[in-house]
């Protein structure tokens, strides 16, 4: 089933929202209204939300450092999430987590990981739950090319297929492991046939094209859910912001980001399509990034209103009970 | 009352806490054994036979034989713990740690912190430590030390058949990250043990022997070692403290402190490596709070600063012996300004 028109509707406030949500992070880093280290997700929007579509919040995801935009695409508050990643009070993570570590534990985003790699092993845990328990959920791990080149990824990819279990390798190809590019740093080039290799069936997709993202990862919610066992799918895109927020990014080509940015602007391709075939109308879509504008900056002036942490919590919760 | 071995005693904490609560799942490398082999499908039951009859009983949805992979073990449980089960994973030699430690530290002991006390991690690892089996380098050490500094982690050293039952079952139903330490020297050990499930508090020391000259604090099997050398001083009229803190985080540091106001005199045993040691943490918790009541330097009776060897003579030279500690009650007790 293609994106209707609702669903599009749907995905369209979702990539708005990431975008206008990590545009508005830099911003406030730049001012130094967050402490810490920034990854940013703009450009890779249409593959958080395509996946998350068709998951429901009782279904599990894992994140990498770059987790806003899949945080968002899978429920988490917006208001929350702006406060802990300014660390202020009433963040998600009541500020010992920050923007490495952003979660929507009550989603199913079971917490953006800051070890590369760190999340493969952990998704084939919920989808083991899900097999044990006997329910229908799936558990996505959402991976960078540079997580598909750790050992725990693969120690991950086989036991998934070993246990036959409900889980999903969505890889986010976006040519670059911090300053390395991928097509030096995969070996095999292709991080789908490296998961075939595993013995699990591998898509690929555009993932700059939201519609296209939507329908394969429908394929493979569809894939585990039946209990087939785990797939893996490697999306292609590009990042538009460095590997974090400051770096100059030397080691891309001259004009190279502001081509890229022209050709796979998600938002940009996912707005023409839909005009053109009719599932949203211009006004539609103004009206939708006005909303998530003020939205964001809301969230943003209730963050810089809101205090830091109190200290006395700095030892609560190390422990579920006293220690 | 019953006497059972260290291993029945784990096994049948297991095995009752299985039956009480099904979301109780026991994973790793055969423990049950023989998956996809033509022969016997609970072959081992863990290599030490641990786990021996929970697959017969439980089945695979429950006892799950896993590949040689110790990072997705641990990385499986731990996303499991967070997703509603209560895996008891096992990681069969301790020293395979560093194949899997970043599950560990850097994932299961940091969820419910991190993430704001919304998320937890219910999960045991069970794992086999100890030297004197000439297994060499890599399957000899006990690396307790290594987990007992992680802040989320609650580790536990069981040093007797009762011991091992009870806080077994108290770490398989804790809400967080255990790291259960088996001493292999002990299995075949036994002792009372009752029939039904019974829990033991962490943070609680056990006496094992009481004196008033000198305080002797055990880690795992060194405790025996300890008892042993307590009791022919105590021929001598020498009286000693035995004490086993049994969870090294929390530790008892209430017990031990509490001991050396009395005896003013502390040997520290224990068979891991002297730098960054338990010995060394717990000499250094005494200096600060007790260093009025002690009337000798602590002396630490650890073993060497080297990596476990292979020939006996070796083995035998680099871990604490009874005559190391016996050697160090002495030199408590002899010292003067």
């Amino acid at each position: 089933m293609p994106l209707d028109k609702k669903l599009f509707l749907r995905a369209y406030r979702t990539m708005r929202t990431i975008r206008e949500f990590e545009y508005r992070v830099s911003d406030e880093f730049g001012k130094g209204n967050i402490p810490g280290f920034l990854h940013l997700y703009a450009g890779q929007e249409a593959i958080a939300t395509g996946m998350c579509l068709n998951l429901d919040d009782d279904d599990y995801i894992v994140s990498t450092h770059r987790g806003h935009g899949h945080c968002i695409a899978k429920g988490g508050d917006v208001g929350e999430m702006m406060k802990e990643i300014m660390a202020r009070q009433g963040g998600s993570c009541a500020g010992k987590g920050g923007s490495m570590h952003i979660a929507a534990i009550e989603k199913g985003m079971l917490g953006a990981n800051a070890i590369v790699g760190g999340g493969p092993p952990l998704i084939v845990g919920a989808a083991l739950s899900a097999k044990t328990l006997g329910t229908d959920r799936v558990g996505v791990s959402f991976t960078g090319d540079g997580g598909s080149n750790q050992g725990t990824t693969f120690e991950a990819m086989n036991l998934a297929v070993v246990l036959k279990l409900p889980a999903i390798f969505l890889f986010e190809n976006n040519g670059y492991g911090e300053g390395t590019a991928a097509g030096y740093a995969v070996g095999s080039k292709d991080i789908a046939s490296r998961a075939k290799g595993f013995g699990m069936p591998a898509l690929t997709v555009d993932g700059a094209d939201v519609f296209a993202v939507y329908e394969t990862c429908q394929k493979a919610v569809q894939h585990c859910r039946s209990g087939k066992g785990p797939i893996a799918i490697e999306a292609s895109i590009t990042r538009f912001r460095g590997h974090f927020e400051g770096d100059a990014q030397a080691y891309r080509g001259k004009g190279e980001v502001k081509r890229l940015m022209a050709e796979m602007d998600c938002l940009k391709i996912a707005s023409a399509k839909a005009l053109k075939q009719k599932l949203a109308s211009r006004a539609q879509l103004e009206k939708i990034d006005k909303e998530v504008a003020a939205q964001i900056e809301s969230s943003v002036q209730a963050a810089l209103a809101a205090p830091s942490p109190d200290v006395s919590e700095l030892l609560t919760d190390v422990y579920s009970s006293a220690y | 009352m019953p006497i059972k071995t260290y291993r029945q005693a784990i096994n049948e904490a297991m095995a009752q806490e299985m039956r009480r609560d099904s979301t109780v799942i026991v994973i790793g490398e055969d423990v049950a054994g023989g998956a996809g082999c033509d022969g016997d499908r609970d072959a081992y039951g863990g290599v030490m036979g641990v786990t021996k009859g929970l697959f017969p009983e439980f089945g695979e949805s429950r006892v799950i034989d896993t590949p040689i992979t110790e990072s997705a073990i641990m990385g499986a449980a731990a996303g499991a713990a967070q997703t509603g089960l209560r895996p008891i994973a096992e990681l069969m030699f301790m020293d395979f740690l560093g194949v899997c430690f970043d599950q560990i530290y850097n994932q299961a002991a940091k969820f419910r912190y991190m993430f704001g006390g919304k998320a937890q991690c219910p999960m045991v690892v069970r794992t086999m430590a100890g030297a004197g089996l000439r297994g060499g380098a890599q399957h000899s050490q006990n690396l307790t030390q290594m987990v007992t500094m992680v802040p989320g982690l609650k580790v536990v050293c069981p040093t007797n058949a009762y011991d091992a039952k009870g806080l077994l079952i108290s770490a398989i139903r804790d809400n967080d990250c255990v790291i259960f330490v088996e001493d292999k020297f002990l299995y075949e050990t036994s002792c009372e043990v009752p029939d039904e499930p019974y829990t033991i508090p962490f943070g609680e020391a056990k006496f094992y022997r009481e004196g008033s000259d000198v305080t002797i604090v055990g880690i795992s099997n060194t405790v025996h070692k300890a008892v042993a050398v307590a009791d022919r001083l105590a021929l001598e009229g020498i009286s000693c403290d035995v004490i086993d803190p049994r969870t090294t985080s929390p530790l008892d540091e209430e017990a031990i402190i509490e001991s050396v106001e009395v005896t003013g005199r502390l040997v520290i045993v224990d068979e891991m490596t002297p730098r960054c040691g338990l010995a060394a943490d717990i000499s250094s918790i005494v200096a600060e709070k007790a260093f009025g009541a002690l009337r000798a330097p602590i002396l630490k009776v650890t073993a060497a600063h080297s990596p476990i060897p292979f020939a006996p003579a070796l083995e035998d030279a680099w871990m604490p012996q009874e005559a190391d500690i016996e050697a160090a009650v002495r030199a408590v007790l002899g010292y003067t300004r």
